[in-house]
């Protein structure tokens, strides 16, 4: 490890970080413009062309506003709850990797923040870590809305964080048995390498077929899918699941006494984390940056960053699907919102973990499941 | 050099943290010195190697336990006045005396020449392999009847407790019917 090294670690971390600031300033203005259009409006048309400069310039205004620090704070939270909402969401992005590697001068660089072995249990932590910021702005804002704000956080949180963490662990279990590998990973970037080729030869009669599909978890795990979709509507407290921030009745939930650049802070925290859980779920799911390169066909220069340009794609759809519901689905109410993750997901998600668990078993062991 | 400043900084970052659990006046504060404390400690377990540790420590503890910590403390009320009455008497006297044994106990072993301040010869001590694929297979190999036994009890402990939340003597359940 010399300082060429060193450099290329510190390059692809800031890479990482600039791509997710463009794509956070994207992300904001195409949610407008897509909750626009289904609302038969026109969005913001203004800044730029198709008013796509509207971002750049409400984030230019938030970072001029006057900060007003009400007298009931508790001061030293009040200032770090920004902080901690930012830098979990930064750092969960970091474990998505964008693409299979680049070999430049004998040297390799993953296109990925950081490649841990415990990747999936590090974007675990991360996303409980940002509740904290959430909890910790309710809480110092020393005002009753925001604290309200704090502890539906807080509940939320919890709930949805075991559905979510059990959907993943059918996919761990699933890719353990991919062929051609002993053991499972926890690895985003292993999981993505074994999501690549097609089905053909996994169930007989239907080869035909198969040979066509590619190897992407979704289709045998559609259920954790969908299991893991709804969790991470809920952790990012996106509609219907806004319980957190429900302007109707508790003002701005946990940043209500937040103003100018620490309120932008918040804001772009929870369109980072949007953006982050689609591109997991992606990972996860959707075969991550496996797609097909046409090496031979196209320049070598397309075909190194067509992976990034699928996992892009594959991310924005999930993102427009986020705000589709959004546009669609009425707030729930906070029974409701308990009674979905406790009585829905944790049970329905256990079950598909057993049921998936001994189709796995059967499939890899058969029938005594033994070795 | 790298893992000594490391050590230092997070050593001192977990000692301040329980510091503040027990010196903060607001059970807020001392949720949050809890937590620095956990996470300071993880990080000194990712710099021994055991990445897992680390991962479960700041998932379970900073995650999950002691998101429950706040909701609770939430839940009571965050502005009610502490009860600084204490329930267990001599409690003062006894922490007093035992901090002396144990002062007086460290000056002894360092006075012997029984405590060195550098480590033992590095060679000796195998590198720990703390990834998960090593960890869980000695977990679900050499240890699989402790890890079973403790989900048994642990299976046990949540039954037990939602049985015990819903407990009614069976005579009023029925005149409540």
């Amino acid at each position: 490890m010399d300082w060429i090294d060193l450099l290329l670690v510190a390059v692809r971390v800031v890479g990482v970080f600039v791509l997710l600031l463009l794509l956070t300033v994207v992300n904001i203005w195409m949610e407008r413009k897509v909750v626009a259009d289904m609302q038969s409006r026109l969005g913001p048309m203004r800044a730029g062309p198709w008013g796509i400069l509207q971002t750049v310039a409400d984030g230019l205004k938030l970072f001029f506003k006057e900060h007003i620090t009400p007298r009931k704070v508790d001061l030293g939270a009040y200032l770090l709850a920004p902080f901690l909402a930012v830098v979990p969401a930064f750092l969960i992005f970091m474990m998505v990797p964008l693409g299979p590697g680049l070999e430049i001068g004998g040297r390799s660089l993953p296109l990925q923040g950081a490649d841990l072995n415990i990747g999936l249990l590090f974007i675990l932590a991360m996303s409980s870590m940002a509740v904290y910021a959430v909890v910790l702005a309710g809480w110092s804002s020393g005002s009753k809305y925001p604290l309200l704000g704090g502890v539906r956080a807080t509940a939320q949180a919890i709930s949805y964080e075991a559905a979510m963490g059990l959907a993943m662990v059918a996919v761990v279990m699933f890719s353990a048995t991919a062929p051609g590998v002993d053991s499972g990973t926890l690895s985003l970037a292993e999981i993505v390498e074994r999501q690549s080729g097609t089905w053909s030869g996994a169930v007989g009669f239907l080869d035909p077929v198969l040979g066509y599909i590619p190897r992407w978890n979704v289709f045998p795990q559609v259920v954790a899918f969908v299991i893991f979709f709804i969790a991470a509507v809920a952790e990012t407290n996106r509609a219907p699941f806004d319980l957190v921030e429900a302007e109707q009745e508790i003002v701005g939930g946990f940043h209500t006494e937040y103003s100018g650049i620490r309120f932008a802070m918040f804001f772009l925290a929870e369109y980072i984390n949007i953006f982050s859980m689609c591109a997991i779920a992606a990972t996860l799911f959707l075969g991550g940056w496996n797609g097909p390169v046409w090496e031979g066909v196209v320049p070598g220069w397309m075909s190194a960053i067509l992976p990034v340009v699928w996992l892009l794609l594959k991310s924005y759809v999930l993102v427009v699907v986020f705000f589709w519901i959004r546009a669609t689905l009425p707030r729930l109410r906070y029974d409701q919102l308990m009674t979905l993750g406790w009585k829905r997901l944790i049970p329905l998600s256990m079950l598909w973990l057993v049921i998936s668990t001994v189709v796995i078993g059967f499939r890899h062991f058969g029938l005594p499941f033994v070795g | 050099m790298v893992e000594l400043v490391i050590f230092v900084l997070m050593g001192s970052g977990a000692l301040a943290g329980g510091v503040t659990v027990v010196m903060a006046r607001n059970p807020v504060r001392s949720a949050m010195g809890m937590l620095g404390s956990l996470v300071s400690l993880a990080v000194i377990y990712v710099v021994n190697l055991a990445h897992l540790v680390a991962a479960v420590q700041v998932v379970v503890y900073a995650g999950a336990v002691l998101t429950l910590f706040l909701f609770v403390i939430m839940f009571i009320g965050v502005d009610r006045a502490e009860d600084t009455s204490e329930t267990i008497p001599l409690q003062r006297k006894l922490v007093a005396g035992l901090a002396l044994v144990v002062a007086v106990g460290a000056a002894v072993l360092v006075w012997r020449g029984r405590f060195s301040w550098t480590p033992a010869a590095a060679e000796s001590v195998p590198i720990p392999n703390g990834t998960v694929q090593a960890l869980g297979g000695e977990l679900f190999t050499t240890w699989v009847l402790g890890v079973e036994i403790t989900a048994l009890l642990l299976t046990i402990a949540a039954v037990g407790a939602i049985a015990l939340a819903f407990y009614r003597r069976s005579g009023k359940a029925s005149a409540e019917k």
